[in-house]
C-alpha cells in the first residue's frame, strides 16, 4: 500500500460560469521513503496538486488516501490535523514568523499538536542540530540570510517528525549555491528514509529526483508514471465493464 | 494549542504593539473607572439621604400642617381654623397609635434674634413642648430644656443649637474656644429671652470625620512647634460646598431656637391671631407606635382630624415615606443615567478593540496563513484572536479600577460634596467583569473573520 494514493482526483474551479480543471483526472501513488519531483510549468496545476497533496486542499472529485486514510471529505480542522501531525512544509518565502525567534519558529508546529514546553524545546534543538543551526538559536529570521531562514523552515517541517515533506520551490528565491546546499538536504533527508516532495518549475532541480511528476494542463505526463496511472485506467475500465456485464 | 499559549501570544502580540494597545485600552480604562466613580458618587449620595433621613426622626414620623382649603370647599374657608393645640388635644386623646404628638407653633417669617451685638434671621423659631426634642432627635448637650412649668407661667426662656450659637458667639472651630451661652440673654424680635439649654453640634459622618482630621493636623502642628500661618480671611467657594457645613437636614438642626409653646404664644405671637380660644399651630408632628401600622394610624388621625375641622380639609398630612420614595427614586435615576453613560463608553472602547483586532487580523493574514499550514485548526486561530481581544480588555480593566481613584479624587476636586464617594468592591467586580465580556464579545467577530480564512489565499497574501 502506497503512502499516498489518488485515484481520478479533479480539482474543478468556476470562474464566471467558465469551468476551469485545475486538475484533470490524476492518478497517483507515492510510495513511503520516495524522494520525488512534481514538475511543470506555471499554471500547469503542479500547484493544485501539491496543494491536494499536503492536504492544504480538498479534491473536487476523486479520492485521496494518505497513510491509508481517505481524506477527501476531511473537514477544515480535520485537514489541519493531519497537516500538523504527518506532513511538512518548505516554503520558496520561507515563511517564518517574523516576530518569532529561530527556536520558537521551529516549536510553533509543536503547539498545535499539544507537546509540552520542555519537550518542543528539546525537539527544536535536535532539529535545528539536523540543519546546523544550532548556534542561532535567539535570533530573528531577518537576521538570518535566505539560506539559514531556509534550514530554519527545513527544521520546522522535521520537527513533528512528518510522514512525508513537501518543498514548494525551496531553491526559488537563492541563489545558485545556496540551493545546491539545501538540494543537498533534501537528499540527505531522502537518504535517511523521510519521503520528500519537490515542487518546481525548473527541470534541472527535478533531474536530482529519481522519479519525476510532470504535469500539464492539470494532467500528468510523465512517461514514468504514465504505465501506472495507464494500468491503473485499465484496470479500472475493466473493473467498469465486468460489473457492465454483470448488471446485464 | 493551550490557554496560557494563547495569553502568551497575546501578551506578546500587545506588547509588540505598545502605543496602538495603550490607546485601545485607554477607551476600557476609561469605561471601567467611570463606572466605578458614577456608582462610587451615587452610593456616597444615597449615605448621605439615608443619614439625613433618620437625623430628622425616620420613617415612624410624620406631620399635619395647615394647608389652604381646597377650591370645592371655598366657600366654607370662613369656618377653616387650620392646626390647632386643640386638635393635639383631640388626637391624643382619641388615637391609641399614636406614642408622641408634639405641637409646634413657628414664627412666621422667621424673627431676628440678637445677643452680643450681632443680628441674625434663624431657619426656625418655634414653641414647642419638650417633647419635641426627642420627637426632632435633639440632644441636649448644655443645660435643660424648658418644662411643663416654665411652659404654664410662660417663661422667657429658650433652648439654642450650635448653629445660632456660632453666628452670636462665636464659632468655636474659629475662635479656638468653645462658648457655652447658658444664662445669656438673646432678643427674639426684641423680646429678651434666657438661654437655658444647648444642644450638641449635628453634623454627617463626613464632616466629623474631616473636622476630627483637621484638628489632628493642627495639634500634630501645634506639637512640632509651627505656629499657623496667617492665611487671611476664609473665603466661600462659591459651590456650595462649605456654607452649609454637614448637609441640609442637620444644618436646619443646628439652626433652631426652641421656646416653650405657651411663652411663643403670649409673648411673641399675641395679636396675630384671630382664634383666641384654640391657639394655632402652625404644625404638630407625630410619631406613631409602630411603622408597620402606619396606614391605621393615619386613618384615625385622620378621621380625628376631619371630624374637628367638621370635613373641611385645611391640613395636610405629610409622611416621611414620600421623602424616601423622592432619595430612591432619586438615586435609582442617579444611577441608572450614570450607569447608562459609563456603559456607553465602556461599549465604545470595545467597539474601538474590535476595530483593532480587525486591523491586526488584516495585517497578519500570511501569519495565520502559516500558523495554518503547521496545523493550526480554525479554532485554534479563533481562540488566540478573543484571548487577544480580551487580554487586551482585562488589562484595560485592571488599569480602569486603578484609574478610577483618581477619577473619584479629581470630581471631588472639581465639585466637592457633602457625600464623600463610596467605592464598593461590588462596584469594581462589576466594572471588571464588564471590561472582561466586552473584551470576548470585541474579540468573537475578527476571530471569526481570521478563523475562515482560506489557507492557500492567506499563504499567498502579501
Amino acid at each position: 500500500m502506497a503512502l499516498l494514493e489518488l485515484r481520478n482526483v479533479s480539482k474543478i474551479y468556476h470562474l464566471g460560469g467558465e469551468e476551469i480543471r485545475a486538475l484533470d483526472d490524476v492518478t497517483l501513488d507515492i510510495e513511503a521513503g520516495e524522494f520525488c519531483s512534481i514538475i511543470g510549468p506555471s499554471g500547469s496545476g503542479k500547484s493544485t496538486l501539491m496543494h491536494i497533496l499536503g492536504c492544504l486542499d480538498s479534491p473536487s472529485l476523486g479520492t485521496i488516501k494518505l497513510d491509508g486514510v481517505e481524506i477527501q471529505k476531511a473537514s477544515a480542522s480535520q485537514l489541519a490535523h493531519i497537516r500538523n501531525r504527518k506532513i511538512g512544509f518548505v516554503f520558496q518565502f520561507f515563511n517564518l514568523l517574523p516576530k518569532l525567534n529561530v527556536v520558537q519558529n521551529v516549536e510553533l508546529p509543536m503547539i498545535y499538536s499539544g507537546i509540552s514546553g520542555k519537550e518542543r524545546r528539546e525537539r527544536a534543538l535536535k532539529a535545528l542540530d539536523m540543519v546546523e543551526l544550532g548556534n542561532r538559536l535567539k535570533n530573528r529570521p531577518s537576521q538570518l540570510s535566505g539560506g539559514q531562514q531556509q534550514r530554519v523552515a527545513i527544521a520546522r517541517a522535521l520537527v513533528n517528525d512528518p510522514k512525508i515533506i513537501f518543498a514548494d520551490e525551496p531553491t526559488g528565491n537563492l541563489d545558485t549555491h545556496t540551493g545546491e546546499v539545501i538540494l543537498e538536504l533534501f537528499r540527505n533527508l531522502s537518504r535517511q528514509g523521510r519521503t520528500v516532495m519537490l515542487v518546481t518549475h525548473n527541470p534541472e532541480i527535478a533531474a536530482v529526483t529519481p522519479r519525476r511528476i510532470e504535469i500539464r494542463n492539470g494532467k500528468i505526463a510523465d512517461r514514468v508514471d504514465t504505465r501506472l496511472a495507464g494500468l491503473d485506467r485499465l484496470a479500472a475500465a475493466a473493473a467498469k465493464s465486468a460489473a457492465a456485464t454483470a448488471a446485464h | 494549542m493551550g490557554l496560557w499559549n494563547a495569553i502568551a501570544v497575546g501578551f506578546k502580540e500587545i506588547w509588540a504593539h505598545k502605543f496602538r494597545s495603550l490607546l485601545t485600552m485607554l477607551g476600557i480604562i476609561l469605561g471601567v473607572s467611570s463606572l466605578i466613580a458614577m456608582s462610587a458618587l451615587v452610593e456616597g449620595m444615597e449615605k448621605g439621604s439615608r443619614e439625613a433621613l433618620v437625623a430628622i426622626g425616620g420613617l415612624q414620623k410624620f406631620r399635619i400642617e395647615t394647608q389652604p382649603v381646597p377650591v370645592e370647599q371655598r366657600h366654607l374657608r370662613d369656618f377653616a381654623t387650620g392646626v390647632t393645640l386643640g386638635d393635639v388635644y383631640a388626637i391624643q386623646n382619641n388615637s391609641p397609635e399614636v406614642l408622641k404628638i408634639s405641637p409646634e407653633m413657628r414664627l412666621e417669617p422667621p424673627p431676628t434674634v440678637s445677643a452680643n451685638g450681632k443680628n441674625l434671621r434663624t431657619w426656625s423659631t418655634a414653641g414647642v413642648w419638650p417633647v419635641q426634642l426627642e420627637m426632632m432627635e435633639h440632644v441636649l448637650e448644655h443645660g435643660r430644656c424648658f418644662n411643663e412649668v416654665d411652659d404654664e407661667l410662660a417663661r422667657s426662656v429658650c433652648v439654642i443649637g450650635t448653629g445660632i450659637r456660632d453666628e452670636l458667639w462665636g464659632d468655636p472651630e474659629e475662635t479656638g474656644k468653645e462658648v457655652i451661652p447658658l444664662g445669656q440673654t438673646l432678643t427674639i424680635n426684641g423680646s429678651p429671652f434666657t438661654v437655658i439649654g444647648m444642644f450638641e453640634h449635628y453634623e454627617s459622618d463626613q464632616d466629623r470625620k474631616s473636622r476630627l482630621l483637621r484638628k489632628a493636623q493642627e495639634a500634630e502642628r501645634l506639637a512640632k512647634g509651627l505656629t499657623n500661618a496667617v492665611t487671611g480671611p476664609k473665603r466661600m467657594r462659591g459651590w456650595g460646598g462649605n456654607n452649609r457645613r454637614g448637609g441640609f437636614a442637620f444644618w436646619i438642626k443646628n439652626n433652631t431656637v426652641y421656646v416653650p409653646l405657651n411663652t411663643m404664644w403670649i409673648k411673641l405671637l399675641s395679636g396675630q391671631t384671630n382664634t383666641p380660644s384654640d391657639k394655632r399651630l402652625s404644625e404638630m408632628e407625630i410619631k406613631v407606635r409602630d411603622v408597620n401600622k402606619l396606614e391605621l394610624a393615619l386613618s384615625e388621625i385622620r378621621n380625628v382630624m376631619m371630624v374637628r375641622h367638621r370635613g373641611i380639609e385645611d391640613f395636610n398630612v405629610r409622611t416621611q415615606e414620600d421623602w424616601a420614595e423622592q432619595i430612591n427614586v432619586f438615586i435609582s435615576n442617579a444611577r441608572l443615567s450614570g450607569g447608562l453613560i459609563a456603559g456607553i463608553s465602556l461599549l465604545v472602547g470595545g467597539i474601538g478593540i474590535m476595530n483593532i483586532m480587525l486591523a491586526s487580523i488584516s495585517e497578519r493574514i500570511r501569519e495565520i496563513g502559516i500558523r495554518k499550514a503547521v496545523g493550526a485548526g480554525a479554532l485554534d486561530i479563533f481562540v488566540q484572536i478573543v484571548v487577544e481581544s480580551t487580554v487586551i480588555a482585562v488589562i484595560g480593566g485592571i488599569a480602569g479600577v486603578g484609574t478610577s481613584y483618581g477619577l473619584i479624587q479629581l470630581i471631588v476636586a472639581f465639585t466637592p460634596t457633602d457625600n464623600a464617594p463610596i467605592v464598593t468592591l461590588g462596584s469594581m467586580l462589576i466594572a471588571f467583569g464588564a471590561s472582561a465580556v466586552i473584551g470576548v464579545l470585541a474579540g468573537l467577530f475578527p476571530a471569526l473573520k481570521a478563523a475562515r480564512m482560506n489557507v492557500i489565499q492567506s499563504l499567498r497574501y502579501d
